[in-house]
């Protein structure tokens, strides 16, 4: 009852936001404040994988690819039908999209899932460098296929996804993936992840089946890639193989090791910061990108654990914070 | 209860461990000791299914575990403190310690048997909101221990739980391990302590570059020239 109460309040506060934000920011502001929100998503679920389980996966782009693409031909292909037909029969427009998307963003992103699923076997047997390659190896793989596959575009890139996704949606996203990694990080699932983590051998001889475990990491974890592939194609309305390079992987890593390996605040921390920063350089014009990156040097100079280590923003930790101050 | 039979272990290509027999009954400490490299560590990893074997036969409880994955073994009742300081550093003593109750649900068991590696050491109880990496390194040498008991086994293998410490200790971790046994657990221990180890246990195997070279009981073990010589300095 209590957690329907919240669900009801969350889609109650983005429902309001959704509609007051457009017109409080300038589109500009507008863009940023979604991209925010996709790279939160990518940088928590990638936390997943990296932070929680120890693993170290540099593919997260092509799982985002892969929900990105799987989503926009749903939508290109079946979804505009429904709408249409949704919209003739008298539904209303925001429902009828809303139903569209939410089958979209499902198919994409389990298509990411069973990706994860694949790229997760073989990850069984390596460890550190070597999975690093595999996963480096399928992003690149995903990225040459639909560079060159003439159905979704090619290089040409895929336009006329419909623009579905708003506010909303994304925000929607953010909270579910918050909350998924949040309630894993407090079971006993995740502390096996953990348990990997810092000792795999030790986690196997306590019964944890290592194998499953990290499996499952990756499954859920590229979930959630795909759902942000999803998002971002329904709401930049266009695709390209370029927006999902060996880059744009290495950019969610910068996200998690900076937020701090393992914490969640840390990566939406992080994720917003390294979304906003290269916008709010743009005044620097050529210097941009060298103000940047010497910025991330220097922020992992003065923080190597990340802004946060592995410790969690949360109203029991500022509580206690505030405690220790005054004692 | 436990039996391992011409057991056969390669790394690539060196041959660690080379027909080796050695057999637990219920309710036994049975200790296995010899030089670095003799491949005690190689038997107990192997009999928790952490190394697999290419020859030989392990039975536990007259079922068949050669082939088993360790996380299976688990499930039967076996578990194992590593060697060393295998702790999860970055996550408390406690959270360490109920990692090993990992595949229990009893939630009232696990706290009540939490309580007791507790009493058995109040070490870890007054640390155990600091996470293990910044544990003493005697401290972080009770864990595993302690780990390993939250599973309730029926048969732990201890893999030198003495390593590096002091003689006090030493001796608090003996008597640990006997009081453990006590309460019914059988123990296949591991040890450079050859002494104290003979000392505390039923019988005693010497393993010397992969074979078995001694079998005895532990009394006489202790007696034996040739052991007091190696491996008891005199």
């Amino acid at each position: 009852m209590k957690q329907l109460a919240g669900l009801a309040l969350i889609l109650g506060v983005l429902g309001i936001l959704n509609f007051v934000l457009p017109q409080a920011l300038n589109p500009y502001f507008m863009r940023v404040l979604m991209l925010c929100g996709i790279s939160v998503v990518l940088a928590v679920s990638l936390n997943l994988i990296n932070g929680f389980t120890g693993q170290f996966s540099i593919g997260h782009a092509g799982f985002m690819a892969v929900g990105a693409y799987g989503s926009a031909m749903f939508s290109l292909h079946v979804g505009a039908g429904w709408v249409r037909t949704l919209e003739s029969a008298g539904a209303p427009e925001a429902a009828a999209q809303g139903l569209a998307l939410l089958v979209a963003l499902m198919v994409g992103s389990v298509l990411a899932a069973i990706a994860g699923y694949l790229v997760g076997l073989p990850s069984l047997r390596l460890r550190g460098d070597y999975l690093a390659i595999v996963t480096l190896g399928f992003g690149e793989i995903i990225r040459v296929i639909i560079t060159n596959v003439d159905a979704v575009g090619a290089a040409r890139g895929l336009p006329g996804i419909p623009g579905w996704a708003n506010f909303f949606w994304v925000g929607l996203a953010v909270v579910a993936v918050v909350v998924v990694s949040r309630r894993l990080a407090n079971s006993t699932h995740g502390r096996a992840l953990f348990a990997i983590r810092d000792d795999e051998i030790a986690a196997e001889a306590l019964g944890v089946d290592t194998t499953r475990y990290k499996v499952l990491a990756f499954v859920i974890s590229s979930f959630f890639a795909g759902l942000a592939g999803g998002l971002f194609a329904h709401y930049n309305a266009y695709l390209h193989p370029n927006s999902f390079t060996f880059l744009k992987s290495i950019e969610v890593i910068a996200m998690v090791v900076l937020g701090g390996l393992g914490s969640i605040s840390g990566s939406i921390l992080a994720a917003i910061l390294l979304t906003v920063l290269p916008e709010a350089l743009r005044s620097a014009q050529e210097l941009r990108m060298v103000i940047y990156s010497l910025m991330l040097i220097v922020l992992m100079i003065t923080r190597p654990g990340g802004l946060l280590g592995n410790r969690e923003i949360s109203l029991d930790f500022l509580r206690r914070r505030r405690s220790a101050g005054r004692a | 209860m436990l039996e391992v039979r011409d057991l056969d272990v390669y790394y690539g290509a060196i041959h660690a461990l080379k027909g080796v027999s050695v057999r637990a009954e219920s309710g036994e400490i049975v200790t296995l000791i010899g030089a670095n490299g003799a491949g005690k560590t190689t038997l107990l990893r192997t009999i928790s299914g952490l190394v697999p074997s290419r020859a030989g036969r392990i039975t536990f409880e007259g079922r068949d575990i050669t082939k088993m994955p360790a996380h299976e073994i688990v499930g039967l009742g076996i578990s194992q403190a590593p060697e060393g300081r295998m702790v999860f550093a970055n996550l408390t003593a406690e959270v360490n310690l109920e990692l090993g109750a990992y595949l229990r649900r009893d939630r009232a068991g696990i706290l009540e048997d939490r309580e007791r590696v507790y009493t058995l050491f109040p070490r870890l109880k007054e640390r155990r909101r600091q996470s293990a990496g910044t544990l003493s390194g005697g401290e972080q040498q009770l864990l595993p221990i302690g780990r390993a008991l939250l599973w309730r086994p029926r048969l732990v293998l201890l893999d030198e739980p003495s390593l590096g410490l002091a003689p006090l200790l030493v001796r608090e971790i003996f008597r640990t391990i006997h009081q453990i046994n006590r309460g019914g657990v059988t123990v296949l221990l591991v040890e450079q302590n050859a002494h104290m180890a003979l000392s505390i246990a039923s019988r005693g195997y010497v393993l010397e570059t992969g074979h078995v070279r001694l079998e005895d009981r532990a009394s006489a073990l202790l007696e034996n020239p040739e052991v007091k010589s190696a491996y008891l300095g005199g």
